[in-house]
């Protein structure tokens, strides 16, 4: 064999490789990127029926009831806010240690047709005074918060409260 | 006092490494000999330098000294010992200072064990490692000190996050380091090799037993990585592809393929170009890696308090040294012309593929992971990018490669048939198919479980094959065990080590296709109250009050009972952290070895006790098999040809430079 055919071998294999691992990672990614949505964001435009999605707020304070899921498993059911806008979640399996009330939260899962938004995973973070950057970056936009004024506002009155500063001031 | 020593000792050790950057490389381009030997010395003055500034991070944390701004964040007093001393490096300046500690041992390991080696390319080398050192001590010195005092000192540090404080994670870091960093041991040859202009079958020797060593670290680091988030964080997964995994998967797969292109260097000079740029990239990777963690950049359970003036100073570090290394591969790499000729099936051939498909599975990983980055960078949309995309996107590229994984070891150099190595696997053929059927017949269609059952038993079966291969047990005539035996004594540990790495990866794979079969249970059971799992009756006894060191608990009492008698009894603990006022899940495991049955504690209502029951086939050969491939690299490493001064080169062949070859006396 000689050295020009080897080479081409190489090449193709080479380009094969590579080929086979874009036209993977495309296909892979029509389906399975994940977005981040607030509150306020699916208040504006409802992503596609069955697509998965993350949504990030607060957890409104008060809002935490546990039921049960008619096949006798443990669930919750709790609204998380940006401020503006609220929307319900249920989930079924055990909250993670540090979900508390009033604490930021970033769930995995899909809108119902109810507009309940039914989580199949609520991410759990090992810090309580951590904010998910996303959750911020919700808040900030709904102009609830602004995150050089120090920590976020208690959930309990983000519906209630008046605007903050940064809105008022407009 | 302390602090001021291991801080100076810091300082000594980036000026050091400044000399050991510098007048090493100068020698050998002018071939000066004592130039070139001041190398090692300098690497060894480097290394107790950083063990000093080392050992004094430990000692502020042993004691706890709280004027220490890093004992203060990350340590307290109740703490147990071992748990102040991986308090250490479990934040971002420790961790830094174990990364510096880490390489320079590599340094000094080149210089106490490179003896062997022509004096300019060892001189070469350990500039190179010099020049990777300079550049992290003075990251360490200007943005990230570790012994940054406070004043007034407070009475008590706030504590290590509690899901930190586990043997697992006090051994995890040290031992990803080690992988990590080894890497930049082949990365320094690589740059050595291309600025002398060579790269022959002894280059390769010499880098293999790194790219070994490191290799077998990393996967040693992962599998203990991935078993902590197994049994820690309660979740029942054990790799979430999140990015943080990503970054040490990233180098892994990258030195796998180093690995194995060094043995065609090695044995055949052939992909020498190839193997120069997979040692580059391998680093680059490992890199990367430090940079993702590091930097906080990552929306990660892992991310550090983020300090963007650290993650732009990794990054220049980044660009500088990847930067670098490919220019100057770039300018070189025509030097080394291409040689080694080999047919498409051959050994060389079946090791291109495996390069070719590791290295897809990396970029596939690569985007994976930055992907999400780039698009909120440059998109400003948040995005993530989850296990299906993964899956979906790696399992095609997976199946070629473990397929060929089995047949390749059995091919001859240069040029091989393929239809006599594949009548040698019948019987492997048989069993993964066997296997794969079995999984169908039991749990129906389910793609990862069947192909993974398949593969696995594949890879075991043919690394079998391989060795029963080389000892002929059943070829020979007559049928004679005790002399196969004896051959096998005389089987070159490199070719044991690779099948019991090869089989290693193939126990795994059985774990993850078992863990594939895995089933859930999420019961609120009230005392005395049952729930069955997989054959198993799951009773809750009580939940009680336990109160442990720096800690207090709820505790249930799980009785699992197996045809209506008690066969053991679980205690998952839901534990409460004063000090951090954190609450963290002890999960309660048992294995059989063949399934872990695994209980949750969750929250208590109603008089009752929400628990999470877990049935996870073979989910320990997982984390064996990480350990099988792991203890394959050690036994390769361990094979006379790695040792570097085993008679192969009596007479040192170089005249390039005049200096090679030539007894280091300085040493």
């Amino acid at each position: 064999m000689t050295r020009k055919r080897r080479r081409l071998y190489l090449l193709l294999l080479c380009g094969l490789g590579l080929g086979s691992a874009t036209a993977l990672t495309l296909t892979a990614f029509q389906d399975n990127l994940v977005f981040f949505r607030s509150p306020s964001d699916i208040a504006r435009e409802a992503p596609p029926p069955g697509r998965a999605f993350r949504l990030g707020g607060l957890v409104e304070a008060g809002s935490v009831t546990r039921e049960q899921a008619p096949d006798g498993r443990p669930s919750a059911r709790f609204r998380v806010t940006d401020g503006p806008t609220t929307l319900t979640v249920t989930y079924t399996g055990v909250l993670p240690d540090l979900f508390r009330e009033g604490q930021g939260v970033v769930a995995l899962g899909r809108l119902g047709p109810d507009g309940v938004f039914r989580a199949s995973e609520v991410l759990a973070r090992h810090d309580e005074t951590y904010m998910p950057p996303e959750v911020a970056d919700a808040l900030r936009r709904s102009g609830h918060w602004n995150p050089s004024q120090g920590a976020a506002p208690p959930a309990g009155n983000w519906n209630t409260m008046a605007p903050t500063a940064s809105r008022s001031g407009s | 006092m302390i602090p001021e020593l291991g801080h100076f000792a810091l300082a000594l050790a980036f000026a050091l490494a400044l000399a050991q950057s510098t007048l090493p490389l100068l020698g050998a381009h002018r071939a000066e000999p004592r130039l070139m030997a001041a190398a090692p010395a300098l690497a060894a003055g480097q290394l107790l330098a950083v063990l000093a500034a080392f050992a004094a991070l430990l000692w502020s944390f042993a004691v706890n000294d709280t004027s220490v701004l890093g004992v203060v964040q990350n340590s307290h007093s109740a703490k147990p010992l071992l748990y102040k001393l991986s308090g250490a490096w479990g934040n971002h300046e420790g961790s830094m200072v174990l990364w510096v500690t880490v390489l320079a041992l590599c340094g000094g390991a080149v210089a106490a064990f490179g003896r062997e080696l022509p004096s300019a390319l060892q001189a070469r080398v350990l500039a190179v490692l010099g020049m990777v050192a300079a550049g992290f001590l003075l990251f360490i010195l200007l943005t990230s000190n570790p012994f940054a005092r406070v004043w007034p000192a407070p009475a008590d540090g706030q504590g290590l996050n509690p899901v930190l404080q586990d043997p697992g994670l006090a051994f995890h870091p040290p031992l990803l380091y080690l992988g990590y960093v080894g890497f930049s041991v082949t990365f320094a040859f690589a740059v050595a090799a291309l600025i002398e202009g060579r790269v022959d079958a002894a280059w390769g020797r010499w880098v293999r037993p790194w790219a070994l060593a490191a290799w077998s670290f990393l996967t040693l680091g992962i599998a203990l990585g991935s078993w902590w988030a197994y049994y820690e964080l309660g979740w029942g997964g054990y790799w979430f592809w999140d990015p943080v995994e990503n970054a040490s998967l990233m180098p892994w797969l990258a030195g796998t393929a180093l690995l194995h292109s060094a043995i065609v260097v090695e044995k055949r000079e052939a992909l020498r170009i190839w193997t120069v740029l997979l040692a580059i990239l391998a680093f680059g990777l490992s890199l990367l890696g430090t940079f993702l963690v590091r930097s906080g950049v990552l929306n990660s359970v892992h991310a550090f308090a983020s300090d963007p003036m650290r993650g732009v100073f990794i990054l220049a570090l980044l660009m500088l040294y990847v930067g670098g290394g490919l220019a100057l591969f770039g300018l070189r790499a025509g030097a080394l012309s291409p040689t080694g000729l080999f047919a498409p099936i051959s050994r060389e051939g079946s090791l291109v593929l495996n390069n070719v498909l590791l290295c897809a599975i990396a970029a596939v990983v690569f985007v994976g992971t930055l992907y999400p980055m780039f698009a909120d960078l440059l998109l400003g949309e948040k995005i993530s990018v989850g296990p299906p995309f993964f899956d979906t996107a790696i399992l095609p590229l997976a199946v070629p490669l473990v397929a060929a994984m089995a047949v390749g070891p059995m091919l001859s150099w240069k040029r091989a048939r393929l239809w006599p190595v594949l009548q040698r696997l019948w019987w492997a053929a048989l069993l993964a198919a066997g296997g794969a059927l079995l999984c169908l017949a039991l749990e129906g269609w389910r793609v990862g479980p069947v192909l993974g059952f398949a593969g696995g038993l594949w890879l075991v079966a043919g690394a079998a094959a391989d060795i029963l291969d080389r000892v002929a047990l059943f070829r020979r005539r007559p049928f004679s065990p005790l002399a196969a035996l004896r051959r096998a004594a005389g089987l070159p540990r490199a070719a044991w080590g690779a099948a019991v790495a090869h089989a290693g990866l193939g126990v795994t794979l059985l774990g993850l296709a078992g863990m594939g079969l895995a089933q859930e249970r999420l019961v609120l059971l009230h005392p005395g109250e049952s729930a069955a799992l997989a054959g198993r009756e799951y009773r809750l006894d009580a939940v009680r009050d336990v109160i442990g060191p720096n800690w207090t608990a709820r505790e249930a009492q799980v009785t699992v009972l197996r045809d209506g008698r008690a066969a053991l009894v679980l205690r998952p603990e839901r534990r409460f952290f004063p000090v951090g006022r954190t609450t963290t899940s002890e999960a309660a495991i048992h294995t059989t070895w063949l399934a872990d049955l695994y209980v949750v504690l969750g929250e208590e209502r109603d008089g009752g006790a929400v628990l999470r029951l877990h049935h996870n086939p073979l989910a320990p050969w997982i984390w064996l098999g990480g350990a099988i491939m792991a203890l394959g690299g050690g036994l390769s490493l361990s094979d006379r040809r790695m040792r570097v001064s085993a008679p192969v080169r009596a007479a040192p062949k170089g005249t390039g430079n005049g200096s090679r070859g030539e007894a280091v006396a300085g040493t």
